[in-house]
């Protein structure tokens, strides 16, 4: 039988961990994936090659890692030669955005709140902080900064649609050897869709713009436009943390197909 | 807390089982966990073998109770370790031999056994400015849309177990931040006067500043363990720390608010 004596005083129990379930597993869960797809996502930013899948292998398609492509270090990828004294990798340029989105997303700040700085790991379980003032203070002051990141990321799922409709472009080669470009459709054209998609999902999903549509108000029945885009982003809100996963999980493996793709490792199959 | 589903072997016996129980017995000097062994039939939940460890074991064990159908919010209790109702949880959720801790609410100072002093919450509901309507309709109504009730009536099904109080570890792990942090069912109460269309208070400075809204970190607990499935941290906690941005982070719904003052 466990045993355990209070000290006189306070006259709550000690702090001790009851708890027989596997409460360890989400937060592990949680942490291995967002530790892997940091790893992977840093990697991608500083391999800069391979990240457009061009003529040489007759399609049309940029990884969303570095789209939009601003620098002429894209090449025929680029997207808008807007800064071309750029001498680093361009996707250095564009994830802070979806980063800064990422990070301050009031999901995101639940799972490693509770994965890497145990504040608390799971429900009921002690934390082993000393201290805590939460949000109030800086840095974490700086989580109300989620409504920017959501002004400034909201054009990025856009941008990508369309990258995937220039993916549509396939290039074909002549018998008189010049490149010919034609509409089609790749698997990597759907997968550049299903993933601009999934992150356009997961953008509008936020709470921060479920409060914009209609939250802030007191009477949604004076604004039935308001209202009625209230209760679709609630929808979407309801399912924001699976889609935060989902839409995670997808950009990194668009950003794989392309450099698959791109390196000629993989052919990409046309549907037509 | 291992749970499993109803249909386990523990509810398909018919007749008296045992369980092992540790119940915490103590008070405000300090206390342990005690073990009963105790029986229970088909279809009881663990309110009734405390019950039955009271009739039969232990006659001066403090338990509060009242309606056992999971709306006085009473018999909140740590069962496994995790805030729950003790009158909604079946035994049948256990596997049969496991151990079952019984402890009271770590947040709040315990009086004896079970029953620990909440009274922390009612001081917190004395700080929160009530209701304030604006004036009647010229034919001496109030009209609400019934989609603006909806919103808030999600609120008003609190039971006030406090175990979303008891769970959040703002207050839970930092006995000191119980000066200056309401805590999730308190929020939860700014945020129904907050949405209401007929009240006229003001209570996002209260909130931020004397109710410690900027200490919630969003990690969901509160949610988890409420017993009348309230979104507490979706639908009150994150549209309260948005009301907040909208009013001292946010240039844009500034400048919009600005405008409609000079109309």
């Amino acid at each position: 039988m466990a045993v355990t004596t209070v000290q006189a005083g306070r006259g709550t129990r000690p702090a001790q961990n009851l708890r027989v379930d596997r409460w360890w597993l989400q937060p592990a869960l949680t942490a291995a994936g967002l530790t892997a797809f940091v790893i992977y996502s840093t990697w991608s930013t500083f391999t800069p090659h391979d990240y457009f899948a061009g003529a040489t292998v007759g399609r049309d398609y940029l990884s969303p890692f570095f789209s939009p492509c601003i620098t002429n270090r894209c090449g025929a990828g680029t997207t808008w030669h807007l800064v071309n004294w750029w001498p680093f990798s361009a996707a250095i340029l564009m994830l802070p955005f979806p980063l800064m989105f990422r990070g301050t997303c009031y999901y995101y700040r639940k799972a490693y709140y509770r994965s890497f700085w145990f504040s608390p790991p799971a429900c009921a379980v002690p934390e082993p902080h000393g201290k805590y003032t939460g949000e109030s203070r800086f840095p974490l002051l700086v989580q109300n900064l989620h409504r920017y990141a959501l002004y400034l990321v909201i054009p990025f799922p856009i941008i990508l649609l369309w990258e995937a409709w220039k993916g549509t472009h396939m290039i074909t080669v002549s018998a008189a050897g010049s490149l010919v470009t034609s509409r089609g459709l790749g698997l990597g054209t759907l997968i550049l869709f299903v993933n601009a998609l999934l992150l356009l999902t997961y953008t509008l999903s936020c709470h921060s713009c479920r409060h914009l549509c209609g939250g802030h108000l007191n009477a949604l029945s004076k604004g039935p436009t308001r209202y009625w885009l209230w209760k679709r982003v609630s929808f979407l809100n309801e399912h924001h943390m699976g889609l935060a996963w989902v839409s995670l999980v997808a950009v990194g493996l668009t950003d794989v197909y392309v450099r698959l793709v791109a390196s000629g490792a993989i052919h990409d199959p046309r549907f037509f | 807390m291992t749970d499993v589903s109803t249909d386990s072997p523990r509810s398909a016996s018919k007749g008296p089982d045992m369980v092992n129980m540790q119940v915490w017995r103590g008070d405000a000097s300090g206390g342990d966990f005690k073990l009963y062994e105790v029986e229970y039939r088909e279809g009881e939940v663990v309110l009734d073998v405390i019950h039955r460890i009271q009739a039969t074991q232990a006659n001066d064990l403090g338990v509060r109770w009242n309606c056992k159908a999971g709306k006085c919010g009473s018999c909140s209790a740590e069962i496994n370790g995790l805030p729950r109702l003790m009158c909604m949880t079946r035994m049948s959720t256990f596997e049969p031999g496991q151990d079952i801790t019984v402890a009271p609410m770590k947040t709040f100072p315990v009086m004896k056994d079970l029953v620990t002093d909440v009274s922390f919450n009612y001081e917190m509901a004395k700080r929160i400015p009530a209701f304030q309507p604006k004036p009647k309709d010229a034919d001496g109504k109030r009209r609400m849309a019934q989609r603006d009730v909806e919103r808030s009536q999600e609120f008003r099904k609190c039971i006030e177990c406090f175990m979303c109080q008891n769970v959040c570890h703002v207050i839970r792990d930092h006995d000191e931040n119980k000066v200056h942090f309401a805590g999730p069912r308190f929020l939860m109460r700014i945020a129904e006067l907050e949405m209401h269309p007929h009240d006229t208070g003001d209570r996002i400075p209260l909130a931020r500043e004397e109710l410690g809204l900027p200490y919630c970190n969003i990690t969901k607990c509160c949610t988890e363990v409420c017993p009348e499935h309230i979104h507490i941290t979706d639908n009150a906690l994150i549209p309260m720390k948005e009301r907040v941005v909208d009013r001292y982070f946010d240039p844009i719904t500034r400048l919009g608010r600005a405008i409609r003052r000079k109309r």
